[in-house]
């Protein structure tokens, strides 16, 4: 397979200072990509849970996999593409409403079980969370309604089952 | 016992077997150094310049396989260390470096030479680490250690700011050998069915190769990887890196591969049906066009390092683990297999690879005007009957002693192969000199190369160091002139050396004895008399041609079977 594809990784890192850098800096060094990236701690202080979403050929991933997990502050590392998992992923969406947009703005968010946090007489801010393309497909639904301003938490990822990214002994 | 940071890293390093130090005080390292000052067992070398303290360290480490020790300050001090740390890094060598920091209360604060060491050399090593706490300098050392000189071995940097290492705070001290590091997994054991099967595949071969890397030496693994050769009686190659693994003077030995390889060991990649790769990372100075590299070869791949297997050629059996373990096992069980073998065919081989050998590629034109530099290496060879340690620097003359240096044991040959750095030969001498002090050390350089790192010399005279330093004279960057005379067209850009200095003078207000061959008569009776100075530095200035070219070549991006021949090995340039 010699054409660029998703992958969606999963890694556990001891929770150092360095660890973060370490791990961007092997993605600009080895010339991948990091489409999107989110970090934060687990249950154990010690131990951060990263998922990062990048675009390479299978070939490639797979000599990716060996380079994260050779990185000394990597615990386990795994590729959750071609495997059953789950992907959410969180939007805080700020856009222009006048009074006239108001209810398509509502009609929309019910639409995509999304959730209204703020509103100003000229914005709406809106919450939704699902898996990227419900995200994509939302933005796009909007139209003309101007956005004034657009977080994404970046995907974050879980295998389905009862199995779990383990700390390897 | 109740000691200071200073104390516990100087403890620490008497607990880890460490007998030299190579570094250079400044601020943020003057606890260390007092506590040093007071430490008996261990010896400090103090070089001229930090670059020069890494690539002492590193020569130590290559020569007797121990990791190197590097101490330095902050700031500048650890910034020159950068050169030196990446080229160790990618010749995989054991290495601890120790730089002092500003206290803690001035970290980012801009800080009178404050660099940021743990960023800097984040890229270029294989770990790194800044300590943050008294409580956890023993541990951090041991797990340097550890992972400096397990797995595949690299530098580790530990970065120690200067407040930690004062002489009046005082905790407990407890050096704990065992200490686990959870996220640092070596795999050493292959699965045996696997090895088996590898045995399998070798012994099917009718056309075999065998091609050993670095991975050998820093295993300790050249014994197996004998034992295996001869009990097969199949052809052998090494890399660059590899070099002296496999005794040069064997018959089954077709000598270097890659780039400046020669003609019967390049062929035989380029024709072999099975190839044994073994602790080698398919280099591109290697490999040449990957599209073309061992077309019709099964290739198995032996290596500690997982991202190394299929990284820039797919391998059809990999085998991850301990190179020395692995060799001992595929030999077993080569020897329940080796009733297999089909002995015409690899008859049949033989007698093609001493074909290709007949064409005698490193036969160069003798002059009796100009000093040929191959034939100051052979004389090199012959004086010193092939045992000496030899550190080079890098470009034409590093592949002159690669190619015509045999060497028979491994250790013996010190180059910087991945990174090529200039200015890497005479302080990696240094450090060899140290960890054998009895044996003899040559540093084979260039005029270009040497002056990188010159102010060495002095280091050697306050040690004492009996280097013999043969400078390779042409008063060209040679490899950048050749490779200027066949791709640009003879447009020699910078390459040409002007305002060389009066070496043999220079080294003699080192200190040393100086020393000037200019004519091929005078060649083996005045290095004769070099090499047996047995107390002094000898610099030996060797007047060469400037003419000369590295054959034969496989131009980058060319098959192993598209070498260009040196002028005398054929009656024209062929394209073989």
């Amino acid at each position: 397979m010699n054409e660029d594809k998703r992958h969606i990784v999963s890694l556990l890192v001891e929770n150092e200072f360095g660890s973060l850098s370490r791990i961007a800096g092997l993605f600009s060094a080895r010339g991948y990509n990091i489409h999107c990236l989110s970090v934060a701690p687990t249950s154990d202080d010690s131990i951060s849970r990263m998922t990062l979403v990048t675009y390479c050929t299978d070939a490639k991933s797979s000599q990716l996999m060996k380079q994260l997990d050779k990185l000394v502050d990597v615990i386990n590392v795994k590729d959750l593409t071609d495997e059953t998992h789950i992907e959410r992923e969180m939007l805080l969406l700020k856009v222009k409403s006048t009074l006239k947009q108001r209810d398509e703005l509502k009609r929309l968010t019910d639409i995509f079980r999304a959730r209204i946090i703020d509103v100003t007489d000229t914005t709406y801010t809106i919450e939704l969370t699902g898996p990227t393309e419900k995200i994509l497909a939302f933005i796009d639904s909007l139209g003309k309604i101007k956005i004034v301003e657009q977080v994404r938490s970046g995907a974050l990822g879980i295998s389905r089952g009862s199995e779990s990214l383990e700390i390897k002994k | 016992m109740k000691l200071s940071g200073s104390e516990i890293i100087i403890e620490s390093l008497k607990k880890e077997g460490v007998d030299y130090i190579f570094g250079y005080p400044g601020g943020a390292v003057l606890h260390i150094y007092d506590a040093l000052f007071a430490a008996k067992d261990i010896k400090h070398v103090l070089v001229r310049h930090e670059q020069g303290a890494t690539h002492a360290a590193d020569g130590y480490a290559r020569a007797c396989n121990k990791p190197g020790v590097v101490l330095v300050t902050s700031g500048p001090g650890i910034t020159n260390c950068v050169t030196g740390i990446a080229t160790a890094h990618m010749d995989s060598i054991p290495m601890i470096v120790i730089s002092g920091q500003v206290s803690r209360q001035y970290v980012g604060s801009d800080a009178f030479q404050e660099a940021d060491a743990t960023g800097i050399t984040r890229p270029i090593c294989k770990h790194n680490f800044l300590i943050n706490d008294r409580e956890s300098i023993a541990d951090t050392f041991r797990k340097a250690f550890i992972i400096a000189t397990t797995g595949r071995p690299g530098p580790v940097i530990i970065d120690i700011p200067k407040d930690l290492t004062d002489p009046n705070v005082k905790i407990d001290f407890e050096y704990k050998k065992n200490i686990k590091i959870r996220s640092y997994k070596i795999k050493t054991n292959e699965d045996e069915n696997k090895i088996e099967e590898a045995a399998k595949i070798l012994c099917s071969a009718k056309k075999p190769m065998i091609y050993s890397g670095g991975g050998v030496i820093l295993s300790k693994a050249s014994k197996e990887l004998i034992k295996l050769t001869k009990l097969l009686n199949y052809p052998i190659t090494n890399t660059l890196m590899g070099l002296g693994a496999y005794p040069s003077s064997d018959d089954q030995f077709l000598g270097m591969l890659g780039m400046h390889g020669t003609y019967e060991a390049n062929m035989a990649m380029h024709d072999c049906d099975v190839l044994l790769a073994v602790g080698a990372r398919f280099d591109d100075r290697v490999t040449g066009d990957t599209k073309q590299f061992c077309p019709k070869a099964k290739i198995i791949h032996i290596d500690i390092d997982p991202s190394s297997i299929s990284k820039i050629i797919e391998v059809d059996h990999s085998l991850i683990g301990d190179t020395k373990k692995i060799l001992r096992k595929l030999t077993s069980f080569s020897s329940k297999y080796k009733k297999n073998i089909n002995r015409t065919a690899i008859e049949k081989w033989w007698k093609k690879i001493k074909s290709w050998q007949r064409k005698n590629c490193l036969s160069y034109k003798k002059s009796k005007e100009v000093i040929k530099p191959q034939s100051v290496i052979e004389t090199l060879h012959t004086l010193s009957k092939g045992k000496s340690f030899v550190t080079s620097d890098v470009g034409q003359h590093q592949m002159w002693v690669a190619q015509y240096y045999k060497f028979d044991k491994p250790n013996r040959w010190i180059n910087s192969g991945g990174l090529g750095t200039m200015g890497f030969g005479l302080p990696a001498a240094i450090g060899a000199q140290l960890a054998y002090p009895k044996e003899q050390v040559i540093c084979v350089t260039g005029e270009a190369s040497i002056l990188m790192c010159i102010q060495e010399l002095s280091t050697c005279l306050q040690y004492g160091l009996p280097i013999k330093i043969i400078n390779l004279n042409n008063r060209y960057m040679g490899m950048v002139r050749q490779w200027q005379e066949f791709f640009y067209e003879g447009r020699y850009a910078m390459s040409y050396m002007d305002a060389i200095p009066n070496f043999a003078k220079l080294a003699e207000s080192f200190g040393h004895i100086g020393m000037v061959i200019d004519k091929p008569e005078n060649l083996e009776n005045d290095l004769k008399t070099a090499l047996n100075h047995k107390n002094r530095l000898v610099f030996v200035d060797v007047i060469t041609d400037q003419t000369e070219n590295v054959y034969p070549m496989i131009v980058s991006g060319k098959g192993h079977h598209e070498m260009h021949l040196a002028p005398s090995a054929n009656e024209d340039i062929e394209l073989a």
